[in-house]
């Protein structure tokens, strides 16, 4: 897994709420054996017409969108189902970090698994976000801080919370399995006391 | 005297009992997993991380796998091939043969008497039981926890963790129970039971929360009711949901292929009846809802909590969400759902494809016919439920009613086989999301139970069984 530790760049916002993966990637795309080129088909239904090519003026097609590495989704982003294949849709579009006001559980644990850094602002935060789309922003993970400059000028700072090992894992690119193998000892103490 | 210990939840209770190492202020707990549901969409890239590392699959004999996603329900043609929708889904189904065979684990293929959905064929082999820790690649594993079990769905990389090392790394969620007051009324199913208490939720109200069901309406369903409502708990946003074994859960398994027989299976049920919440123990949020006040519903929006009673309207929208919702499905405000003419019905998927399911549908259908604008398809949940409804002459009347009676497997549910609803047009299906696309793109979903697919299906627009006119004498 890729280390991530800080990034600046700039933000797309794509406001709607209850992004489902299933919007992030349709299921048709789901008989691979393995997420390569997955990132071609994310939001497939949104941004290209049924000959697969992109509609102009949606957000995800606007120059520079494969280059913004900040996803800012509405409120419950990633709800649904269990596909690891939408943060690695994510990831393959370009992004390495998607930032809302909830994210569902499953989608979390999948994005702090392959490296998409998920971080959750409190309401009135996120709201400010989703009014500064295309504008850059900082996203520390060492702090666990969000830096923003706010449409007034202001410079604002704001903490975030993350799970402290997946903070860890993601700050190193540990892969988290590597955890697990190491309590080999535990694990068979485990099934010899059943 | 010891200190007594505090009470406790089932959910506390069968976290505990699984916990390998304990969870500290730096790193998640690991749990262990008792059963690991496998099919072919999700676990390629697991068992290539194994391949990698030179690893085996440490607990073959805890690990069970079914071909259900990717299949056609279309029976071989002329030439003897089956009708996959494309080479890459046929490769995929052979993948998931290919690594069963090189990592030893049990296999449900096209051969199997027993394939079916991952979540009806593990309870069905009574593979899933009280107490157990069950998990799959697949978010409708919420639905094993009708047995007392905390089952949840997880994603491929913890797949190919629980592969290897039969564990996962998990942080405790938080405890959520969930009080159904009363008895449902007449013609009040488990899935109206399920959107009602997801309306109520909304969509993510249960995230980051273990639910438990209880109450008088839960205590009263079925086995296949529960299911129902348990697999429907994910699209509160809540992972697992899960209702405390009783006689019900004890008589359901006795006899099934993988649990112990005879003296031995009455020994491990005492053990099971005495999984429950302890009387005092407390939980994070807890509601109680009056099950006698609920009726059928059908979702009119893109996502599972937004549904009506039928014959009433379609709600006003009151934020861009819902407007949003409404203008992908061609609704406004106050319109009449009867005015909608429904193109596709579909009874079946992981949520709604059992043999009470079946019944309830061809019960509707019997004397009936399908409307003639009306495509309708009937998608048994597994090759038992296929066997046991075609010895009972359900196909029959599901033929004679103009449906179409298929091979089991997930079907429209997710449209990923070539099974889907085109563009524009309305389906009334018994499965579990009603996203935007999630039938196939710009596909307009309403759930429903299959009573009321049924209805709609014989009415030809939104309808409930109320709705029917009597059915025919049979002849």
């Amino acid at each position: 897994m890729q280390a991530f530790t800080k990034l600046t760049g700039p933000i797309l916002v794509l406001e709607q709420e209850n992004i489902d993966t299933d919007q992030i990637i349709p299921a048709r795309f789901l008989t691979a054996t393995d997420f390569d080129g997955i990132g071609e088909h994310a939001f497939a239904d949104w941004r290209l017409d049924d000959n697969g090519e992109p509609i102009p003026g949606h957000v995800l097609n606007r120059a520079g969108a494969r280059n913004s590495p900040i996803l800012v989704g509405g409120h419950n982003f990633g709800c649904g189902s269990s596909r690891e294949h939408a943060p690695h849709a994510l990831m393959g579009f370009g992004f390495r970090v998607v930032i809302s006001s909830q994210l569902a559980d499953i989608f979390r644990n999948n994005s702090q698994n392959v490296g998409l850094l998920p971080v959750v602002l409190e309401a009135d935060q996120h709201a400010a976000l989703l009014q500064m789309d295309g504008e850059e922003i900082t996203v520390d993970l060492e702090q666990c801080r969000v830096r923003v400059r706010t449409a007034d000028g202001a410079e604002q700072s704001w903490a975030f919370s993350i799970d402290p090992f997946a903070r860890h894992c993601l700050l190193r690119g540990l892969d988290r399995f590597d955890f697990l193998n190491q309590a080999e000892d535990a694990i068979v103490a485990y099934e010899e006391s059943r | 005297m010891l200190p007594e210990s505090l009470p406790q939840s089932l959910f506390d209770k069968l976290w505990q009992s699984h916990v390998v190492q304990a969870q500290s202020e730096s790193t998640p707990a690991i749990i262990y997993i008792d059963l690991h549901l496998v099919h072919e969409v999700t676990s390629p890239q697991g068992f290539d991380m194994l391949r990698d590392r030179g690893i085996a699959v440490r607990c073959p004999e805890r690990t069970l796998a079914t071909l259900d996603h990717s299949t056609p329900t279309l029976p071989p043609g002329d030439d003897g091939q089956r009708p996959y929708i494309t080479k890459q889904a046929q490769r995929q189904v052979q993948t998931l043969r290919d690594n069963c065979r090189e990592f030893g684990i049990e296999l449900h293929d096209w051969d199997s008497p027993s394939r079916g959905i991952v979540h009806v064929m593990g309870p069905e082999l009574g593979a899933t039981q009280p107490g157990m820790t069950i998990v799959c690649g697949d978010s409708h594993t919420s639905t094993h926890g009708a047995f007392g079990a905390l089952a949840f769905g997880i994603g491929t990389t913890e797949v190919g963790h629980v592969l290897a090392k039969q564990c996962l790394l998990q942080n405790k969620p938080k405890s959520m129970r969930i009080n159904v007051e009363g008895k449902l009324a007449d013609g009040v199913t488990a899935k109206d039971l399920a959107l009602n208490i997801i309306r109520y939720l909304g969509m993510n109200g249960g995230t980051g929360f273990v639910i438990e069901y209880a109450g008088e309406a839960v205590r009263s369903l079925d086995m296949e009711s529960r299911m129902t409502l348990c697999n429907l708990t994910i699209e509160a946003g809540a992972r697992a949901g899960m209702i405390a074994p009783d006689e019900t859960t004890i008589n359901y398994l006795r006899g099934r292929a993988k649990v112990p027989q005879g003296e031995a299976f009455e020994q491990v049920a005492e053990k099971w009846l005495q999984l429950a919440s302890d009387l005092e123990a407390e939980f994070d949020s807890e509601i109680t809802l009056d099950g006698s006040a609920m009726r059928p519903a059908i979702t009119y929006g893109t996502d599972p909590g937004m549904s009506v009673a039928i014959g009433e309207p379609v709600p006003e929208a009151t934020n861009t969400t819902q407007e949003k919702a409404l203008q992908y499905m061609g609704f406004h405000g106050g319109q009449s759902m009867s005015e909608r003419k429904v193109d596709v019905v579909f009874v079946g998927s992981c949520t709604n494809g059992r043999i009470s399911d079946l019944r309830a549908a061809a019960n509707v259908l019997r004397g009936r016919s399908v409307a003639s604008h009306v495509r309708m398809l009937v998608v048994p949940g597994s090759e038992n439920i296929r066997k046991q409804a075609e010895s009972e002459g359900l196909h029959e009347v599901i033929i004679a009613a103009g449906a179409q009676w298929r091979l089991p497997g997930c079907s429209m549910c997710i449209a990923m086989n070539g099974d889907m609803v085109p563009a524009g047009k309305t389906a009334v299906s018994t499965s579990n999301r009603n996203f935007e696309g999630r039938q196939g793109a710009g596909s307009r979903t309403l759930l429903a139970s299959p009573e009321t697919a049924a209805a709609s299906a014989v009415m030809g627009c939104v309808a409930g069984v109320s709705d029917l006119e009597p059915a025919r004498e049979a002849s």
